[in-house]
Order: C-alpha cells, then sequence, then structure tokens
C-alpha cells in the first residue's frame, strides 16, 4: 500500500485526499519512508524534517476535514524543496561548506505560498554548490546518482529535486534555473520541469545566484502537477522588486485530463524548431527522439516550421560572462561576518582570504575568478558591457519569431542524455555545453519546460518548449497535448531501470561509486 | 586579447577575496585562459548600436507604501553569527589600535 501511495500522481493524491480514501499523513508517511530508504544510494535529501512534515501532514488533514470550498490542489501533498529556499527555523546550505551551521530565520515567499496552499514540505534536497553545475557533482554534500543508471549523474544544479520526483520520494519538487538548472535535470532524470517567465515567482528568500537570471519553478512527474505547483508558487511580492504585477492565471489549474480533449489543443498551433538547437556533437539517438516527437505533434495537427536564432552560438560566452559577473557580487556577502563558519586566526584580511579560500568549492571559486575579472578595471567594456550587448540580440532574435506569431519553439532540452560521473569534471568548458539549449532561454528571461520523450538506449530524454513572456499556461496546454498523444508509448509507465537496487542499504553511495569510476 | 598572467590570477584572486593555493592558482590560470578564448568569439560581433540588456522584462519602477514593517528578530539573526556579544556582531579590529 505504501509503495502504491508514491506511485500516484499529485492530482490523483488530492482526488483521494478530498474523497476520504487517504490522509495527508498517509501520503506524508509513504514519502518518508521512502526517502530514507532510498537515500543511502541516492544522495537527493540533505535533510528530511519527519516531524515536522508529519505536523504539516495532520494539520491539512484537519483543514481536509474542515471542507475548506478554496483549498487549493496542492492542500495534503507532499513536496520537496532545493536547499536553497529559506525554511524558518531550518538549515539552507546552498550545497556549500560556507554556508554549514546556518539557520533560516524566515520563510522564502515561495515556502510562505506552499504553507498558505497546505503543502507538506518533506525536506531539502542536495545541489551543485550555489546553483552552479549541471551535473550536481559540484554539491560539497556528495554527488547525486540517476536512478536510471547510479553511475550516471542526474543533471544538475536541481538535481536532487529532480531526483527526489523521479524516485517516487516526492510527487513535486522546486528547484531554479539560471541557465537549465531545472529543465536539463527534468530531461536527464525522465520527468517534468519549468523556468517560468523571469519575474513570475518571487526570488524573496531564496540563495541568489545570478540575480538578473534565476527563476524559481516546479518539478512533477506530469504537466498538470507541475502546472499546479506554478500555480501555488507564482505571484507578485513587493519584497522582489523585480516579481512582477501579472495576474497568475487559474487555467493553470484546468488542464485537460481526458487524452483526446487535451490533444485538440495542439491543433493548428505554429511552432518554430531552432535548427541551431541541434548543436554539433548532439547524440544522435536523442535527436531522433525529438524528431518523433516532432512528427507526432505535427500528426496532431500542429504545423513545425525550420526557424532560425541567429545569436545562438555566442549564448554559451554571453552566459559564462554575465552570470559570474553576478555571482561574484552576490557571493561577496559570504565574508564568515554574519553567518558562516569564520575562519583564520589573523586580520579582517586574513580571516576572508580563509573563510572564503577554504568556505566555497572548485567550480564557485572558479565562477568568482572569472565575474571578478569581467567586472574588473579595464575589462568592464570590454566583456561584461559587451555580452550584455550580445545578449540584447540574444533575446531579439526569440522576440523576432514570436512577433512573427510562433506559438511556441521545440528543442531538445540536452544535447545528451545522463553522462557518467567525472565525465565532465576535467574540462569546465564541457560542462558548460551541457546548457547550450537552456542558457538562451534565461538570457531572453522567456518560460521553458523540459517533458519527457522517450528513452536513447535506456536514458531519459527530454523535449524543451520555449514562448514568450508570460505564455506558461499555453506552454503547458501544448505539453500536456504531448503528454496525451504518447499516453500509451511504453515508455511512459517505465520505470527508472536502476529504481529497484535503490531500496538495497549495501549499495554503494553515489560518492562511492563516483571515486570507483574515477579509479577505473 | 592575450591570457591571464600568474600574477593577474593572483589579483583577481584578491580582488575576490579567495585564499588560493598554489595548486588551485595553477590549475585555474589554464582553466580561466580556456574560459577566456571562448569569450573572444564575441569580438565578432559589432555592437556599437546595440543596448545592453540587464533586465529582461519590461517593469518600469514600482513604489511601494513608505510604512514601517518588523524587522527579523535580533537574537535570531545573531545565532548565525560566529562571534555576537551584547547584541552585536563581533569582528576583528580593522583601524590600528592603541596597543601598537
Amino acid at each position: 500500500m505504501t509503495a502504491d501511495l508514491t506511485r500516484l500522481k499529485a492530482h490523483e493524491m488530492a482526488d483521494r485526499l478530498r474523497a476520504g480514501e487517504v490522509t495527508s499523513r498517509e501520503l506524508t508517511e509513504a514519502h518518508l519512508d521512502a526517502a530514507k530508504a532510498g537515500n543511502h544510494a541516492l544522495n537527493a535529501w540533505l535533510t528530511v524534517d519527519r516531524d515536522e512534515a508529519l505536523r504539516e501532514a495532520d494539520a491539512a488533514d484537519a483543514r481536509l476535514r474542515a471542507g475548506e470550498p478554496a483549498a487549493h490542489p496542492l492542500l495534503g501533498i507532499p513536496v520537496a524543496l532545493k536547499d536553497l529556499i529559506s525554511v524558518r527555523g531550518g538549515q539552507c546550505t546552498a550545497g556549500s561548506r560556507i554556508l554549514e551551521g546556518y539557520i533560516s530565520p524566515f520563510d522564502a515567499h515561495i515556502t510562505e505560498r506552499l504553507r498558505d496552499a497546505g503543502a507538506v514540505i518533506l525536506g531539502k534536497t542536495n545541489m551543485d554548490e550555489f546553483a552552479m553545475g549541471s551535473s550536481n557533482e559540484h554539491s560539497a554534500y556528495g554527488p547525486v546518482a540517476n536512478p536510471w543508471d547510479l553511475e550516471t549523474v542526474p543533471g544538475g544544479s536541481s538535481g536532487g529535486s529532480a531526483v527526489a520526483v523521479a524516485a517516487f520520494h516526492a510527487p513535486l519538487s522546486i528547484g531554479t534555473d539560471t541557465g537549465g538548472s531545472i529543465r536539463q535535470p527534468a530531461a536527464l532524470t525522465g520527468i517534468v520541469g519549468m523556468k517560468p517567465t523571469y519575474g513570475r515567482v518571487s526570488r524573496y528568500g531564496i540563495v541568489a545566484f545570478a540575480s538578473s537570471l534565476d527563476q524559481i519553478g516546479p518539478f512533477a512527474r506530469d504537466v498538470r502537477d507541475a502546472a499546479a505547483l506554478l500555480h501555488a508558487i507564482a505571484g507578485r511580492d513587493e519584497r522582489d522588486s523585480t516579481s512582477a504585477p501579472v495576474p497568475v492565471p487559474d487555467e493553470l489549474l484546468r488542464l485537460p485530463s481526458g487524452i483526446d480533449e487535451a490533444a485538440v489543443g495542439l491543433r493548428g498551433k505554429r511552432l518554430g524548431l531552432p535548427k541551431e538547437y541541434f548543436v554539433a556533437g548532439m547524440e544522435p539517438d536523442a535527436r531522433r527522439r525529438i524528431e518523433e516527437a516532432v512528427a507526432a505533434l505535427e500528426g496532431a495537427g500542429a504545423t513545425v516550421e525550420e526557424v532560425s536564432l541567429p545569436h545562438t552560438d555566442y549564448g554559451l560566452a554571453t552566459y559564462y560572462i554575465v552570470a559570474p559577473a553576478e555571482a561574484s557580487a552576490n557571493l561577496a556577502r559570504y565574508d564568515g561576518i554574519r553567518f558562516g563558519p569564520r575562519l583564520g586566526d589573523g586580520d579582517v584580511m586574513g580571516n576572508y582570504l580563509a573563510t572564503r579560500g577554504r568556505g566555497f568549492g572548485p567550480e564557485v571559486k572558479r565562477r568568482i575568478m572569472l565575474g571578478t575579472y569581467a567586472l574588473s578595471a579595464g575589462y568592464y567594456d570590454a566583456f561584461y558591457v559587451k555580452a550584455q550587448k550580445v545578449r540584447t540580440l540574444i533575446k531579439r532574435d526569440f522576440d523576432t519569431l514570436f512577433e512573427q506569431g510562433f506559438d511556441a519553439l521545440v528543442a531538445p532540452t540536452s544535447p545528451s542524455v545522463a553522462f557518467r560521473f567525472g565525465a565532465k569534471m576535467a574540462d569546465p568548458v564541457a560542462m558548460y555545453l551541457s546548457d547550450a539549449c537552456t542558457l538562451p532561454v534565461n538570457m531572453a528571461g522567456l518560460p521553458g519546460i523540459s517533458i519527457p520523450c522517450g528513452l536513447s538506449e535506456g536514458m531519459p530524454v527530454g523535449l524543451q518548449l520555449i514562448g514568450p513572456a508570460w505564455s506558461e499556461p499555453r506552454l503547458f496546454q501544448l505539453a500536456r497535448a504531448y503528454e496525451a498523444l504518447t499516453a500509451d508509448a511504453p515508455w511512459r509507465d517505465q520505470e527508472p531501470a536502476q529504481l529497484a537496487l535503490t531500496a538495497d542499504p549495501g549499495q554503494p553511495t553515489p560518492a562511492e561509486r563516483a571515486s570507483a569510476l574515477a579509479r577505473a | 586579447m592575450s591570457g591571464l598572467s600568474r600574477s593577474d590570477v593572483e589579483h583577481v584572486a584578491h580582488l575576490a577575496r579567495l585564499g588560493l593555493t598554489d595548486d588551485e592558482l595553477t590549475l585555474l590560470q589554464g582553466q580561466l585562459n580556456h574560459i577566456l578564448e571562448q569569450y573572444a568569439k564575441l569580438a565578432e560581433i559589432p555592437t556599437d548600436d546595440i543596448p545592453p540588456t540587464a533586465q529582461t522584462i519590461e517593469l518600469e519602477n514600482i513604489l511601494r507604501e513608505d510604512v514601517v514593517t518588523p524587522s527579523l528578530p535580533v537574537d535570531e539573526v545573531l545565532q548565525n553569527a560566529p562571534h555576537a556579544a551584547g547584541g552585536y556582531i563581533v569582528v576583528p579590529a580593522i583601524l590600528g589600535g592603541g596597543d601598537e
């Protein structure tokens, strides 16, 4: 029974909760047990707060019994949070040693929104340090394994949140996406992940990486569940001055459930296929899955035209100036004065150098160095201002296509399926290329969603849909239509191939697997 | 664009207040130069007439009422400080003092 509960989609859980067939406490216990059993082999969770989760579940059960007419669909549903989202009284490490021991004195805006909805917070998930990485191997708390193949990465930086959902430890989770950190791990673990329009979700109470790019978004195993989670967390918050006064559409809660009704959503839609996203080096079999998905979209009545986003090839260089520059400023606050450990026993400068030199991991130091250099005297115009100008061109590429009437763009989420531990750790540029198909979307501030579209040699492939600003309802409708079209595909009901192994406490940890591979 | 020398890397590390080991400086010099080579590509694009983008959504200034709202409790905030006393965060002296 317990195992069955974790296999339900969130909307199925909501139906059973309202029918009185199950309680939030039962759902919560089932997921807490799954997380506890599977975490040794996956390392998806940094903390699980069982007592607090059960208290929240009991409160949700009381609200359900009282029969609140306007209750949110998330009432009583368990959810996992990436460990850079503040939850009052709990840790918030952002995957870094420099925040070890920090206890958040307040709730993030989205934490408040989830509490209002009545969702049950199970715990905090592993991530690349300060959300910098595409494999989750840059966590100070060890790598996360992908349940499809335990010797491969889950993607990053929201790897723990993706795996928690893919491995049935939670039906829903929250990630952040600065250059692909929701969509790429969603693709690599075979689930749904959305980066909303910049400004859709308040960033108050999340640990900042690159403030003009960061957005918070949902992971789920189902398009409707992801839309409901976005509905719960979206909306204006005056504590984040970039959160936009744009209404949150209730359509997000009304996506069609019926297969035929959903598939109609593709009829007459005009989709663009940006040729530059089929990057050199893209795996041929992954590319075939995308082509098959495009054929299915056309079969359901959409027109798909090849289009060009001519500045795509400059995205990587632009992103790796803008994001590190913003990060180097944001991460100046980790100085050992107000929070975190203070290292060194000398003067103020000696303490700074020791605290930051030992507190940050290699990727974070690399990006702080890049950003500091790009902003330093004599290089600011050549690098930072130049990158901001190219950013304008990247954004105009998208604007031009949407002005021509395209409803959305269809593209791969990632050039490859999940790769082995260590495969890209020695070459930062190779790792950065993992986000070649996702980071232009952040540069332009647009919404993008990754949905599963099949397997390549047994590993999940993600299809990305990109829309104009504030088009999340349309993207979810298109994604739901594709999901409905492929409801009977054999890969749909396939569970991650090595999921069963994760219940075995004798299995190596992800860190042990990674070091064994490094020795081999 | 010439590459970063060892002393450039040391200078940037100092600006960033990162205490790095010799091995880290050596590794970073190679890696940063490799990444900077990717940047060179941007020089291909003429951008003289292109305005820079810092913000992608067009929001004008949004003002709020100037009213007092509660701040975080001082004792809870100070619990995170590595060294606090008497309601303050304690830091090493930054000015030359009388004991020199």
